[in-house]
């Protein structure tokens, strides 16, 4: 047995592992009949057509040939949320004139042309753009010091 | 006759200062992020959601819609002169459109793909005009069962348009449909799938998911081909086409037009599948097929005409029956809904200076795009110019300040980048993100119905084949599905779809 179809191969198990885990957490809501439905009936309903769909596709990469799946590029996948992630963290309590700017710095370093001057005039740059555009100019209620700061 | 008194209605509302300003403030983004490619109109409506809280609905449609067909605009400029679509929508342009930029024809490209769009953006106004009343008349008799048989139909039709395998789609459905039901059940209070988490209970947010999949998950994809992505070959000369280029570009431009038009109304990604159709159509009727590629203008006029048409009559069911057809327009209908109105087959009736003035705007901001595109070509030359590494930290500012600000919450910032995650993993394995993110929008809408249908027929499942309107749409969904299904015709899609490669 080889998988001939790794696309199809991972895909179905992905399937098949949230269409099986929605079918037993919804065990936990009442299930009711199809004339009155309980919470359950619809959810239950879907994971297992969902784990079905993904079940076909696993045996089916073993049958039918596909191309490989590219390769996966984790660094810059991981800089990219994970200063998203940091952007969560400190806009409520520092603020977006913390935020913002550790955002761009942060996420500028995963293009292969990053160079710190570059990226230190893009992050004031765009952060007075968006002090003046959201909170200035759209009201948005975002402080610009967070309580961490004193704002 | 009532057909005239409504566009007049339209034009005394798209033709004040401010909805003028409006459109165009709308066509400019919307062509702003055609050009630039990692940016397309998902992620800028839903970060301009905000901004539409304090403008009247009519004003905030107008300027979204514009946007979006502003962005198909946009789209080819990009596609002609860097080989590189703006908007997918835009990927059969790059073909012979770039073809002709390289022998030194790109002003005459870009000309027929503007000239192209306008006459589409023209005739598909009208038919909107003319299709959507009797339509949203019709829906009117819908029930809990037609408006399910209706969402089957419309999730089958976005598996049939979907890129790559049909199994893979069925499977992003699903998972989108189940993804909808995260939160409190509307029926019993139940909360379902939300792990404890309390920010779960009013479910995922569309626009949160929406940006992780289309904003940041694109993002850590561009960055992959950063070094080899392709600079500009060649000078914008003459914009003028010849009295030779017009003949050959006249069917073209008509043909994608309805081509557009019908597959636009179709749920999914109908503008996608026109320019490829249309495309395919032009080659086959060609006498020189084998000059495709190679810089054809039919290559150019036929998917331009055809995205515009579609990216315009895919309003028709958002407009008419309420129910999104593509993420573009679940946008719209979030953006209504803010604004106190229910989309659906009443808008027509009870809010007839917003239907009309919306397909009224439509037309004039595409005699705006005309102007932005050709005499202004320069500017948007320049800025194709502009490094993508100084475009995205842009881009994931702008995402990230846009979900924060929905609800000021710390965990949808961190929810959107999970969905980043999730679009990056989806896109290496080919699942298209736009079935799941339909389904997801009629996730709850369908259970819905559906509970409402089996309570009415009294848990009778037949009811939905007595009742002539659901079993006509049940049968078309089945019709769709075992067509596809026919080895013949799957192979006839394979190709279509490989086409673009």
């Amino acid at each position: 047995m080889t998988i001939r179809n790794p696309k199809d191969f991972w895909s179905g198990l992905l399937f098949l592992f949230v269409g099986g885990a929605a079918v037993l957490l919804a065990q936990k809501y009442p299930l009711g009949t199809a004339f009155k439905m309980g919470p359950g009936y619809f959810p239950t309903a879907l994971g297992g057509l969902l784990a079905v769909v993904g079940l076909f596709a696993v045996l089916r990469s073993f049958i039918r040939p596909g191309t490989a799946i590219e390769s996966f590029h984790w660094r810059l996948l991981s800089i990219v949320t994970g200063s998203t992630v940091l952007f969560g963290l400190l806009m409520r309590g520092a603020g977006l004139s913390v935020a913002v700017p550790v955002l761009v710095v942060a996420t500028a370093a995963a293009s292969v042309y990053f160079r710190w001057r570059t990226a230190l005039v893009l992050a004031v740059g765009l952060t007075a753009l968006s002090a003046v555009l959201f909170v200035k100019g759209l009201g948005l209620p975002i402080p610009l010091i967070g309580p961490w700061f004193g704002g | 006759m009532e057909l005239l008194a409504n566009l007049s209605l339209g034009f005394d509302t798209a033709l004040t200062l401010q909805n003028l300003l409006y459109c165009f403030v709308g066509v400019l983004i919307g062509t702003l992020i055609g050009v630039l490619p990692g940016i397309g109109p998902v992620a800028t409506i839903a970060m301009l959601l905000p901004v539409t809280f304090t403008l009247a609905p009519v004003s905030a449609m107008i300027m979204l819609a514009g946007i979006y067909y502003g962005a198909q605009y946009g789209g080819s400029t990009s596609a002609i002169l860097i080989n590189l679509p703006g908007e997918i929508t835009s990927v059969a342009t790059t073909l012979d459109g770039h073809a002709m930029a390289k022998q030194g024809r790109a002003g005459v490209a870009l000309a027929t793909a503007a000239i192209g769009s306008f006459v589409a953006g023209t005739i598909s106004t009208f038919l909107l005009a003319a299709f959507a009343p009797p339509l949203a008349e019709l829906a009117l008799k819908f029930g809990p069962h037609e408006y399910f048989a209706l969402m089957v139909l419309g999730l089958v039709a976005s598996v049939v348009l979907a890129h790559g395998s049909l199994l893979r789609a069925v499977g992003m459905i699903l998972l989108g449909l189940l993804l909808g039901l995260i939160g409190a059940d509307v029926n019993s209070g139940a909360q379902r799938f939300t792990f404890g988490v309390p920010e779960l209970a009013d479910g995922v947010g569309f626009v949160v998911a929406a940006m992780g999949m289309f904003g940041l998950g694109e993002i850590a994809r561009n960055l992959e081909n950063e070094a080899t992505r392709t600079r500009l070959v060649g000078r914008v000369t003459s914009l003028m086409p010849t009295r030779e280029d017009f003949r050959r570009m006249v069917g073209p431009i008509l043909r994608g037009t309805f081509i557009g038009s019908a597959l636009g109304i179709l749920p999914g990604n109908g503008a996608v599948l026109g320019s490829f159709t249309s495309y395919s159509v032009e080659k086959k009727l060609s006498k020189t097929p084998e000059q495709f590629g190679k810089g054809m203008i039919e290559g150019v006029a036929a998917p331009e005409s055809a995205n515009n048409a579609g990216a315009q009559t895919s309003f028709i069911p958002m407009l008419t029956l309420g129910i999104p057809s593509t993420p573009v327009m679940a946008l719209m209908i979030g953006a209504l809904i803010i604004q106190g109105i229910q989309p659906g087959p009443t808008v027509v009736t009870n809010q007839p200076a917003l239907f009309w003035g919306i397909i009224v705007s439509m037309w004039i901001g595409n005699v705006f795009l005309l102007i932005l595109n050709l005499p202004l070509i320069g500017m948007w030359v320049r800025l194709i110019m502009v490094p993508y590494h100084l475009l995205y930290p842009a881009i994931l500012v702008f995402c990230a300040i846009g979900v924060y600000s929905l609800s000021n919450s710390t965990f949808d910032v961190h929810l959107m980048a999970l969905f980043g995650v999730l679009g990056y993993v989806f896109a290496k394995l080919e699942c298209e993100p736009a079935p799941m993110l339909l389904g997801f929008l009629l996730g709850p809408m369908m259970e819905e119905y559906l509970r409402r249908a089996m309570t009415i027929s009294r848990g009778d499942a037949t009811t939905f084949l007595t009742r002539p309107l659901s079993a006509t749409m049940l049968a078309m969904a089945v019709i769709a599905m075992v067509i596809v299904l026919l080895p013949a015709i799957r192979k006839t899609r394979e190709v279509a779809f490989q086409e673009e490669g």
